[in-house]
């Protein structure tokens, strides 16, 4: 039986071009992308974090609701930000609180935190982009709503049999 | 009949098999069809609810967990397990080093697997599939029965480690591991690794659960948990690639062109492979996990491991055109293509298995496991998608392949309803591969959410809203496509069921005749002087990449589109 010393055969030129291909396409081109979009790209998953407690962050978001506050929709309270200022968002089994509307093209500052379990805040239709959320940790991350329209919301993350009702909405005025 | 003897010559592979080796494979291949049959009930749920809204959702959870854990878990698996036994003992000539702990490895995986099947059934609150994520708690037996499926495997792990010894110690094998058996081992090894994270995850949840430990931190809990539940597909990655590697060889003498880069592409799989888990933390607050994190987890040393699998969609093909031209089939670019055994229901497996694990799960893996691109992919069914082409279409169908074999060689009976099985892997493949073309494009053109039973009426809330109506086509094409895989699964077990309880008994020379390895004959490992070069290969390669990197672009271009975010 021979013992094929494996290491020792030559590698056909073909395959060694293959190899140096692939090398390239995945260790230079893919990592090199996902580096230079941080330093040129408009989305990111940057930010800041940090630890909160669910209680003081409820009532963070009441005292917001309370100071922007212009009406009613399916009984959750609709808030009007100022561009420019910062906007918060509850998540919780099983709803996203409260309903935003916002101008399309400004600047906001998301403050974004679950209350209880692990929640998916998706915005969905249209599909804008996905976050994960923690219970106790806040989000806190700048956003800009480009285009205006009605967006839909939906947790995409399983919190428990009831999880399907989780929803939200935020308005973008032109 | 006379007592079977203690170990025999198998006619096709030369292999010395013997009897405990061999009823070990069997049990454990009974097992993972067992589970592949229930799991694929539990889909004909999910599937009429995502499509049609057809179950109510509390039933989509349940269902969900039992298609989940059944053949994201136990098929996969008890298949794996039974590989080890083949790879281990079969391959090197020897006997198991202990039988007895092969079947108490065996034993602790049916009675754990058990344990999680019936928390399901009898708890909501076992309706957890793979998000199981703290504070949602299952009952104690829920986690107790995953203990102790997870202490029989790795059971069965170390027994083949000590197999592998014995087969050295005893003689029984000599030289370097042929390729097949080095693929089994490193699986082996990334296996231990993640047995043991797996632990460090459900031994705090079952404590927690029987309200010994006050409280779980659900985000430490989470990127431990994916510590776990990525590297758990790695296995099953290594162990589909051994497969393939076993497949070319088998239906048409194939071996790759070199062993040097197949084991090189092997090695890089234990270097790198196991940060994959960082791809399922990629839109998490930042400041938990630093972007600086996710880019060295993910991108660099990630793709050292991409680097392995794409050394591989070489290695494989070219494996299966080394063999074909050994054969004589050395025409132009592709005449060992379409010379190719193409009436095998396993070599139109492998060939399937690889196409789609290829194009559409391992393309779609690296992309959805891109930091920024995450965002686009997150948690909708694109995630799915991009699972599916990996573990449905590859893993399964791969093991689906080998099967054609296991059924002669092992059970030793001929295959009950040829014909039917060459239509097999094409009614799957196909049906798979639609199921996750249009959940990709579900996912991340239109966001769809996963594990959302109810987004026709969304239980007629007044948040309640409408999709566009390219969504209900490409649910439609999802819902046919899971049909044909339904009925391609469904065909498998069918036949498979039928061959071990009425197929004919294959004599040595019967087997000999129908199964023989294509030239060049024998024991795998020791090559002619010089292989065929392979051209054909090479082009389909260039193809490939040109699809990936377009792919990936045609992300980041899609992501340009999206809300400003982060800066």
């Amino acid at each position: 039986m021979a013992p094929g010393a494996w290491w020792e055969e030559p590698v056909h030129p073909l395959e060694r071009a293959w190899v140096v291909i692939a090398a390239v396409i995945a260790v230079g081109f893919f990592s090199a992308t996902m580096l230079l979009w941080h330093a040129f790209g408009q989305q990111n998953v940057t930010g800041r974090a940090y630890r909160v407690d669910p209680k003081a962050y409820q009532a963070e978001v009441e005292r917001f609701v309370q100071r922007y506050k212009v009406g009613e929709e399916a009984g959750q309270p609709v808030v009007a930000p100022p561009p420019g200022s910062d906007v918060y968002l509850l998540a919780q089994r099983f709803r996203f609180y409260p309903i935003l509307r916002l101008k399309a093209g400004e600047r906001y500052v998301l403050h974004v935190a679950s209350i209880d379990y692990l929640h998916g805040f998706s915005i969905t239709q249209p599909h804008v982009w996905n976050l994960q959320l923690y219970p106790g940790y806040e989000w806190v991350v700048p956003f800009v709503p480009r285009e205006p329209g009605t967006y839909h919301m939906a947790c995409n993350d399983f919190c428990g049999v009831g999880h399907e009702m989780m929803l939200g909405k935020i308005v973008v005025e032109r | 009949m006379a007592q079977p003897a203690e170990a025999r010559t198998c006619p096709v592979t030369g292999f010395r098999v013997h009897r405990a080796a061999e009823d070990l494979v069997k049990a454990n291949a009974v097992a993972a069809v067992v589970a592949l049959l229930l799991g694929g009930i539990a889909a004909i749920v999910v599937l009429f609810t995502r499509w049609m809204g057809a179950f109510p959702p509390e039933v989509f959870y349940q269902y969900l967990a039992l298609h989940a854990w059944n053949l994201l878990i136990f098929w996969i698996i008890f298949f794996e397990i039974a590989l080890l036994h083949f790879a281990g003992s079969i391959m090197l000539n020897t006997r198991p080093a202990s039988p007895a702990v092969g079947w108490l490895a065996f034993a602790l995986m049916v009675l754990g697997a058990l344990m999680v099947e019936r928390a399901i059934l009898t708890n909501p609150l076992n309706h957890l599939s793979f998000q199981p994520y703290p504070p949602l708690r299952g009952t104690p037996d829920f986690y107790l029965g995953t203990i102790l499926f997870a202490v029989g495997a790795l059971l069965g792990v170390g027994l083949f480690f000590a197999t592998v010894y014995k087969a050295y110690r005893d003689g029984t094998h000599r030289g370097p591991l042929p390729l097949v058996v080095f693929g089994a081992f490193v699986a082996a090894v990334l296996a231990v690794a993640t047995l043991l994270v797996g632990a460090l995850v459900f031994v705090p949840a079952f404590l927690w659960s029987a309200g010994i430990l006050p409280e779980l931190n659900p985000f430490l809990w989470k990127v431990a948990y994916w510590g776990f539940g990525h590297p758990s597909q790695q296995i099953n990655l290594a162990a589909t690639i051994t497969v393939w590697y076993l497949l070319s060889q088998l239906t048409v003498g194939g071996r790759t062109p070199s062993e040097k880069v197949s084991r090189a592409a092997f090695v890089l799989y234990l270097v790198a492979i196991n940060l994959g888990s960082a791809h399922h933390l990629q839109t998490e607050p930042s400041g938990a996990l630093s972007v600086g994190w996710k880019w060295i987890n993910t991108g660099y040393l990630m793709h050292l491991a991409v680097l392995g699998s794409m050394i591989h969609a070489f290695a494989v093909p070219g494996s299966v055109e080394v063999g074909q031209r050994l054969r004589g089939h050395t025409r132009g670019l592709f005449q060992w293509l379409v010379r190719a055994p193409w009436h095998n229901p396993a070599f139109s497996s492998l060939v399937l298995s690889v196409a789609l694990f290829g194009f559409l799960g391992g393309t779609t893996g690296v992309i959805a496991g891109t930091e920024q691109l995450n965002l686009k992919w997150h948690n909708t069914t694109a995630i799915m998608g991009h699972f599916h082409g990996v573990v449905v279409a590859g893993t399964t169908l791969a093991f689906m392949g080998i099967t054609w074999y296991v059924l002669p060689l092992v059970f030793r009976r001929q295959v009950v309803g040829e014909r039917w099985a060459r239509w097999q892997p094409w009614l799957f493949g196909i049906g798979v591969g639609l199921l996750v073309l249009a959940f990709l494009q579900l996912g991340v053109r239109y966001g769809l959410p996963r594990k959302q039973p109810d987004i026709f009426r969304f239980r007629g809330l007044p948040l309640a809203f409408a999709w566009p109506g390219e969504v209900y086509a490409l649910l439609t094409v999802a819902g046919i496509g899971g049909l044909l895989a339904l009925a391609g699964g469904a065909l498998f077990v069918a036949l498979v069921v039928a061959t071990v309880l009425f197929g004919k008994r294959l004599t040595d020379e019967e087997l000999r005749r129908a199964y023989a390895i294509p030239l060049p004959a024998g024991n795998p490992g020791h090559a002619p002087k010089e292989l065929p070069a392979v051209p054909g290969t090479f082009v389909l390669c260039l193809a490939f990449a040109a699809f990936f990197v377009l792919m990936y672009l045609g992300n980041y271009w899609n992501l340009s589109r999206a809300w400003p975010l982060g800066r």
